[in-house]
């Protein structure tokens, strides 16, 4: 099993590091953080995978009701780049074999499969699946069709194979709410729109003035690591 | 063949606290000595420089920081009997890695120990009759007392700034500080930060309730501060990202942040980084340890020939570091026999979710790794009667809140849902109104819980896995079950909307994908003589007396407070032992 030894992965991530500061400097411009989200061209996904995603993160975190839905915050622009980071590629992960099956559930992950995979074949089985009952692709469901699949994923309801699919439900909806609070800077939280829903000042990482101040409302919105306010 | 370098008086393998402790008490004296780590340089410039460092997503959940899995990990199995499955991704402790060491990215809760839980066996048989200890419960005693030890206590607190009140000062108990500690030469060095608002809560319901709520003692110094070493610590600012993150304001001690920076410029010390250590060399007789044998950052086979050799790595490292070594005998739980790897242990924990109503204002994000939180400790160690309940330890009870970083600290009741808008309509609820009042305590050592080699499993260099063999015991669901009502007591008084207690019950497995705590012990474990241990009360191996092992591997049982205090006194004691006595005449510090 060929999992990169250290020192090459430290290199592969210091080649990134330019591409990082690019992204960052991106996202603090207006024109970048104002433009129609949905137009991210997806680097890993395929058109059909896109679709499947973006529909996805459109029923986990819905536009509809109070607060910023998925879409809006940039979810799938942030899982997109997600797949090309070390991360997508399952550096962080031991993913050696032997891959055992029948260990509880307890001792954790027990798949040979990096995030990239799990998506890959997620979507796939899914897709299948929906064909098969519907006649048609996840993304062309209604609304409502598309929860109650997702709930039968979620409770392992509809069966997917090699990854099953609560593990794929559980990448998923894991990545979508990292894309929702995470930094801007990876693409998701555009306009920090998720931290001023919930009263999380990011960044700011300064409450020298609210010390002696327990029990008294925070005032101050978010700041984002770019410097960019809300 | 591998590279052979100079030799040197002395070899440290990991750098993090004790290594540093070490590499400043052998330079002091005078030797030459060679620091291994077997992670990266990292300093508070320009590693944890703000605003880069307030990077949820990179530091709080991917972990760039810690140990990466991919190249090393352990196993880990429920019972003797099991196949051990890899330790594949983070959940239930996190792995140092990197020059600081775990030290980096701490919380910073800085205890002492307990005086009975240095004489922990002795002092149940005595209070309780010996057959108040199961059979199969491993528990023995420190080979070295609380009073011996205070004096490095007080030392390390004030390498560190720890911020807090002394609740016994010279046997007067005060107000204010924790009345069931050991009796304290000093009061801490720096004043405590105001409590956070849930900590506030905490402690009217504790008063209420009649029990003494102290400030967790916190290596988050409260003001700007100068150590006995002349280095300068800064006030902490409650910035919500400590633990799992290194510190950018220099407010938690660290290596960084207190020793290192006075060791920087002497001659005769030289940080390897990036070196992994795979092996202790021995001489012939294998009572002499000649220096170790690592793979260096190019990939080549170095070796590092040393008269004295340190094994201060991460507790889990230090016993696969003994066993890939060959250095004594491996534990057997079949007969019993055998030290190496025996009386691992954990910690038990449970958590109370308190839900306001949305006038109390919690400001969750205002936190740190452990200023500003309260605390009590009537629960724990035996300062309560355990004639009733049955069982032997106990927890601290603490109202925490260490920076309510939405992806990982997203506090929701159970019937919330998990995604879609009503996920939309809960997280807005309940973000800014909610807290957790947690609960950590001890887990006894057992002759069935213990670290091995795994007989499957390698790291990237092709060398076995340690494996662990870990569950929980009747004892500590008892023990826990008495915490947790506890502390649901404590939070019904706190008036919360709603609370939920996560609690594990007889039959629930050790569940690895869950965090709850990072203090592993035991495996190398420190006592009276070379038929119970590994270590002598010097922590200076039995078996090859120029070794000397430090961490919370030492511990022969865990305790119901955080680690890092007990086992840096530990390393200072021995220190001490070191430059006075085994300097001038090396050889066996305790007659065998």
């Amino acid at each position: 099993m060929a999992t990169p030894p250290l020192i090459d992965r430290r290199r592969l991530l210091l080649g990134l590091a330019p591409a990082a500061a690019a992204v960052l400097t991106g996202v603090t411009s207006c024109t970048r953080d104002t433009r129609n989200p949905s137009a991210h061209s997806p680097t890993f996904f395929s058109a059909a995978e896109w679709a499947f995603v973006n529909a996805a993160v459109a029923r986990l975190i819905p536009a509809e009701g109070a607060g910023p839905g998925g879409i809006d915050a940039g979810v799938p622009e942030f899982i997109d780049r997600q797949m090309e980071l070390p991360y997508g590629h399952g550096a962080y992960f031991y993913l050696k074999g032997p891959f055992l099956n029948d260990v509880p559930a307890t001792l954790g992950y027990q798949l040979r499969y990096t995030p990239r995979e799990i998506y890959r074949m997620g979507i796939l089985a899914a897709n299948a699946a929906v064909q098969k009952t519907h006649g048609k692709q996840f993304a062309d469901l209604s609304a409502t069709d598309q929860d109650l699949f997702a709930q039968m994923m979620e409770r392992n309801e509809v069966q997917f194979s090699p990854v099953p699919a609560p593990v794929f439900f559980a990448q998923l909806l894991a990545n979508t709410k990292e894309g929702y609070f995470a930094d801007p800077l990876y693409g998701g939280n555009r306009g920090m729109t998720a931290w001023k829903w919930i009263g999380f000042p990011g960044a700011r990482a300064d409450f020298t003035d609210w010390l002696d101040q327990a029990g008294r409302a925070y005032p101050y919105g978010p700041v984002a690591i770019s410097g960019a306010r809300s | 063949m591998a590279e052979r370098k100079r030799p040197v008086d002395a070899v440290i393998i990991g750098y993090g606290w004790t290594g540093a402790i070490m590499a400043k008490t052998l330079t002091d004296a005078g030797l030459s000595v060679v620091a291994l780590e077997r992670g990266p340089a990292r300093d508070t410039s320009p590693d944890f420089e703000y605003p880069r460092i307030a990077d949820e997503l990179k530091y709080g959940v991917r972990g760039d920081l810690w140990q990466p899995l991919a190249d090393e990990t352990v196993t880990i199995r429920h019972g003797i009997q099991d196949t051990a499955a890899p330790y594949r991704k983070y959940g239930s402790f996190i792995l140092g890695n990197g020059v600081g060491g775990a030290g980096t990215h701490w919380n910073g809760q800085l205890w002492r120990a307990s005086p009975e839980d240095l004489r922990l066996r002795t002092h149940i048989e005595q209070r309780y009759g010996k057959k108040f200890i199961p059979a199969d419960m491993t528990i023995q005693d420190y080979p070295v007392s609380f009073e011996e030890l205070e004096p490095h206590f007080d030392h390390f607190e004030k390498v560190c700034g720890v911020s807090g009140i002394a609740g016994n000062l010279r046997g007067q108990i005060r107000p204010g500080g924790n009345p069931f500690e050991g009796s304290r030469s000093d009061e801490f060095p720096t004043p405590p930060l105001p409590p956070i608002h849930v900590a506030r809560l905490f402690e009217k319901a504790t008063a209420e309730l009649g029990y003494k709520s102290f400030p967790v003692p916190s290596a988050n110094s409260s003001i700007a501060y100068t150590n006995p070493y002349g280095v300068r610590l800064g006030p902490c600012n409650l910035c919500g990202f400590c633990e799992r993150f290194g510190c950018f304001l220099y407010s938690k001690a660290s290596p960084q942040t207190t020793i290192l920076p006075i060791l920087a410029d002497r001659q005769n010390l030289e940080v390897r980084t990036n070196a992994y250590v795979t092996k202790i060399l021995l001489d012939r007789t294998r009572k002499v340890a000649t220096g170790v044998t690592y793979i260096d950052e190019s990939g080549v086979e170095v070796e590092q020939p040393a008269t004295l050799v340190i094994l201060s790595a991460f507790q889990m490292h230090n016993v696969r570091l003994l066993l890939l070594s060959g250095i004594g005998r491996p534990y057997d739980p079949a007969t019993g026999e055998g030290l190496v790897g025996k009386n691992y242990a954990y910690q038990m924990c449970s958590v109370t979710g308190a839900f306001f109503s949305e006038d109390v204002e919690i400001n969750p994000f205002i936190g740190a790794g452990s200023a500003g939180q309260r605390v009590i400790d009537e629960f724990n160690s035996d300062h309560f009667d355990h004639a009733q309940s049955g069982f032997i330890g106990g927890s601290l009870i603490y109202a925490g809140g260490t920076g309510g970083r939405p992806i990982e600290q997203m506090m929701l009741p159970p019937d919330a849902p998990h995604w879609g808008s009503g996920w939309k309509l809960a997280i807005r609820k309940h973000y800014r109104h909610s807290a957790p009042i947690g609960s950590l305590g001890s887990v006894m050592s057992y002759r069935d819980r213990y670290l091995s080699l795994d007989p499957t499993y390698k790291d990237a260099h092709g060398l076995p896995l340690l494996r662990i063999t870990f569950d929980w015991h009747d004892n500590e669901y008892r023990m826990v079950a008495h915490s947790a009502a506890k502390m649901d007591e404590i939070v019904r008084v706190m008036k919360p909307e709603k609370q939920v207690t996560l609690v594990m019950r007889s039959g629930n497995h050790y569940d690895t994908r869950v965090y709850q705590t990072t203090h592993t012990t035991g495996g190398a474990i420190i006592g009276s003589n070379p038929t119970n241990s590994v270590i002598n009360r010097y922590s200076q191996s039995w078996e090859v007396p120029n070794l000397f092992i430090y961490g919370a591997s030492s511990f022969p049982q865990n305790i119901g407070y955080n680690p890092t205090g007990l086992l840096a006194a530990l390393a200072y004691f021995s220190a001490a032992k070191i430059r006075d006595t085994y300097l001038k005449s090396p050889g066996a510090l305790v007659p065998v």
